[in-house]
């Protein structure tokens, strides 16, 4: 395999070296790092402690900073090589990158609803007294009252529901050529994410529980709260996406950035399906609703 | 590092150097490099934890880990094995073998130019340094963490800062890991060259595969669980306290599901890796090659329902534990194929016991004797007296400090002239092989009878009639360890500095993949010209 002096023969994209990949890591470092001086301002002796008491929780400001600018830096790279690299074989190679990585993402939110119906199927484990006594016997939890899944949590699913639809009216307008629609269709989408993600902290300003007052609640605020998150995510995503559209970069055929941005989306509205009908409908069983 | 100024005059002049080579990284064998040079720094941390915990349980009564008061300090007895535990599998097993040997030789092997992701590849490697940091801080802040690599609570809940520290440790791991899984899964997906169906595929390509499906489906759900553990810890969740309502065992049952498949994902890399060396030194191609491929494919399946063997003493009903037990021989079957077959491929072959093939017949023989403990062990009713003594933990050190170490030290001697274009000094690898053989031999296989005898784990002390069996066990570790001292001085650099100049397929016939067509080292960039794969190659 001798080099020759021309282009390779072949249709995979090798990357330019990238300062990227270690200043990512030395952000998450500064972040976790700063995360936990913040949670243990004490630990490294009392000098430290003083300034952390200062700083406060802006001790992690500088890392988080640092992830979101090299995520900034990091991706618009992404899109500027994609016009000149992305060939239909490196297209495909990032749909494989995109849907191993959401079934990791499944991964992660399976071990959330392990802990739900860990507690919720099981309430009153003869081998856990001990909690048999804290949640009554009974899934939810004595004294709980919960949220009315058909109220709130239900318009969340219809909007999430309808983002999907809004999501795919831009997919059918990019396929076509028609960036008008795309860039309508991609608005409508992100103003349905912002949407659910107000009613979601609408909801949790007047949740009738706290995080850290039982079972229930832990869970509650666990899976949610990391559905919440993947929302802003994938909001994020599609906002992206939609100025890309309003630049005109998706063409009929080549908009994998689009695609990606709509699997993530679809697949944090199929994790709030679950939420709805385990957590908030499933999950609320007998117990007394809370009124807002 | 300087084994890559020999390759620098085949590249062109775009090869980038320094910072921009090393740092910035997109090349997968830069890339496989740092992950090896890495792993042996952290495995000579990690077997410096051993030798302390060896010298500690040389002699009964408390030398070494008293507290200043000169009283017994069994939490920093089970700092180090913390320590070591957590270091030995994320930072030396799985770098070495999946970062390092899957780097180099999965885009070799499938004919690709290098990774699907290269810029990712590099985030999968940088993590691991900070990720490293932090663990050795959880070590020294707060009073260090005390829990063994399975950081059960309520015993996690209980730690200090350094806690939380090994917690988010884990967290950039495992982020690692699974950036790194997507990137292998989308190479051998998309990148094999032209004729190189699945069913073609060497057989380490095809373990470096299941491997990463495991890494994709396991870590998450690791990752998920110490969240849980960072939110009970400190913001006064309630998952893992039964006076909240939640449960201890939740804990145990997410950490096995991801902890049983992780043993394979540090076992099934050094499985391809023996395939290949019995292969090339039987000089024959490997007995039952789909078979071969399909037993690690089934036994990443397997693996993900057998979990809760790790746990029959919690508490679970009979039938729950029959089940275990049951799901858990179902992988003797796989795994004695494989056995099975490399003993059949070298049935009759013309083989040479070449350094790399003690290696491999030495991964043989000892991962076959911690296969069978383990069989002994897959049994709820045994496990009932077996659990948490020694006899578990050589059990597993039969798997993984006889099993992966030996599967690394075999693909180190098999690959080092690849990688590096110059062949170690074969006395120097023969003395190794016999130190290192006798040595872990002589240290964990009395670790049985101290089992038997019900020697628990996680103590500083021991009554003094075990005193026979754990002088032994120290005296090999000792043993070992300078054996280890010896590679790294002998091997390492006397083969870096000194080692004789090879070509491209310094061990003949017997070694048919792609890595053999190309030079030793090889080129910056290969393959620019992809190659094509006639239909018998498969190896």
């Amino acid at each position: 395999m001798t080099m020759s002096d021309g282009a390779p023969k072949h249709p995979y994209h090798l990357v330019d070296p990238s300062p990227w990949p270690a200043l990512a890591s030395l952000a998450a470092f500064m972040l976790v790092f700063g995360f936990t001086l913040g949670l243990h301002p004490d630990m490294l002796g009392p000098h430290v402690e003083s300034v952390v008491k200062t700083v406060n929780w802006w001790i992690i400001a500088p890392g988080l900073l640092l992830v979101l600018a090299v995520l900034y830096w990091w991706w618009s790279d992404v899109i500027v090589e994609s016009r000149k690299f992305h060939n239909a074989v490196v297209q495909l190679g990032l749909r494989y990158g995109m849907i191993l990585f959401i079934a990791s993402e499944v991964l992660f939110f399976v071990a959330f609803f392990w802990a739900f119906f860990d507690s919720a199927l099981y309430p009153n484990s003869p081998e856990m007294p001990l909690r048999a006594e804290a949640d009554g016997g009974v899934w939810p939890p004595k004294g709980i009252s919960v949220i009315a899944p058909f109220d709130l949590p239900f318009m969340n699913t219809l909007i999430l529901l309808l983002s999907g639809t809004t999501v795919t009216w831009a997919h059918h307008a990019i396929l076509q050529g028609n960036k008008r629609d795309a860039v309508r269709g991609l608005l409508l989408t992100v103003v349905l994410g912002l949407c659910f993600t107000s009613v979601q902290a609408f909801e949790y300003m007047h949740a009738p529980f706290h995080f850290s007052e039982n079972i229930y609640s832990s869970t509650f605020f666990m899976a949610t709260g990391f559905h919440g998150f993947h929302v802003l995510v994938g909001t994020t995503f599609l906002l992206v996406c939609l100025f890309r559209a309003m630049k005109g970069q998706f063409s009929p055929t080549h908009h994998f950035g689009f695609e990606a941005a709509a699997w993530y989306w679809h697949f944090v509205d199929v994790v709030w399906l679950f939420l709805f009908f385990c957590i908030y409908w499933w999950g609320s069983g007998k117990a007394p609703i809370a009124l807002h | 590092m300087a084994t890559h100024a020999a390759a620098a005059h085949h590249d062109d002049h775009h090869t980038p150097t320094g910072i921009k080579r090393w740092l910035f990284s997109t090349n997968h064998k830069d890339i496989g490099t740092m992950y090896l040079a890495f792993s042996i720094c952290t495995a000579f941390i990690g077997a410096g934890f051993s030798v302390l915990m060896r010298l500690e349980l040389l002699h009964p009564g408390v030398q070494f880990f008293n507290a200043a008061d000169g009283t017994p300090n069994g939490h920093l007895w089970n700092t180090v094995v913390t320590a070591h535990g957590l270091t030995m599998v994320f930072f030396v097993v799985m770098p070495a073998l999946i970062g390092g040997f899957g780097n180099w030789f999965v885009p070799l092997m499938i004919g690709a130019p290098d990774m699907a992701f290269p810029r990712m590849n590099n985030i999968s490697f940088w993590l691991l340094p900070p990720s490293f940091l932090l663990l050795l801080l959880s070590a020294l802040v707060g009073g260090g963490v005390g829990t063994g690599w399975t950081i059960y609570p309520p015993l996690t809940i209980q730690q200090g800062a350094g806690m939380d520290l090994a917690i988010f440790s884990l967290h950039l791991a495992g982020a690692s890991s699974i950036l790194g899984a997507i990137n292998f899964i989308t190479t051998i997906f998309n990148m094999r060259a032209p004729g190189m169906t699945l069913h073609r595929m060497p057989l380490f390509a095809w373990s470096m595969l299941v491997t990463a499906f495991l890494l994709l489906l396991a870590v998450p759900v690791l990752a998920g669980a110490i969240t849980m553990l960072l939110t009970d810890r400190n913001f006064g969740t309630h998952f893992f306290d039964p006076a909240g309502g939640g449960d201890p065992t939740l804990f145990l049952h997410l950490f096995w599901f991801f902890g049983h498949p992780e043993v394979y994902i540090m076992i099934l890399p050094a499985f391809g890796i023996v395939s290949h060396i019995v292969s090339t030194f039987a000089r024959k191609p490997i007995f039952g090659y789909l078979g071969m491929a399909y037993a690690m494919v089934a036994i990443g399946v397997v693996g993900f329902i057998v979990w809760a063997h790790h746990m029959y003493t919690v508490g679970m009903d009979v039938d729950t534990r029959a089940y275990f037990v049951a799901a858990t021989m179902v992988i003797a079957v796989p795994t004695g194929v494989k056995i099975f077959s490399w003993i059949a491929t070298m049935w009759g072959g013309s083989i040479r016991l070449e350094v790399p093939m003690l290696w491999a017949l030495g991964f043989i023989f000892l991962f076959t004797i911690g296969g069978v403990t383990g069989v002994v062990l897959a049994n709820a009713g045994v496990d009932y007296a077996m659990h948490n003594t020694y006899y578990v933990i050589a059990h597993f050190h039969y798997t993984l400090s006889l099993g992966a170490v030996f599967g690394m030290f075999a693909g180190f001697y098999y690959w080092i002239g690849k990688m590096s274009g110059r062949q170690y000094p074969n006395w120097a690898g023969y003395l190794h092989f016999a130190v290192t053989f006798f040595g872990v031999n002589l240290t964990f296989f009395p670790m049985h009878f101290l089992g038997l005898a019900g020697m628990p784990r996680h103590y500083v002390d021991y009554p003094d009639a075990m005193w026979h069996w754990n002088y032994i066990a120290s005296i090999g570790a000792f043993i070992t360890f300078a054996g280890a001292v010896f590679w790294l001085i002998f091997v390492v650099f006397g083969t870096l500095l000194f080692g004789r100049k090879v070509g491209a397929n310094y061990w003949g016939e017997g070694a048919t993949t792609l890595e053999w067509t190309v030079s030793s080292p090889p080129p910056f960039h290969t393959f620019d010209e992809l190659p094509h794969i006639a239909p018998q190659a498969h190896h």
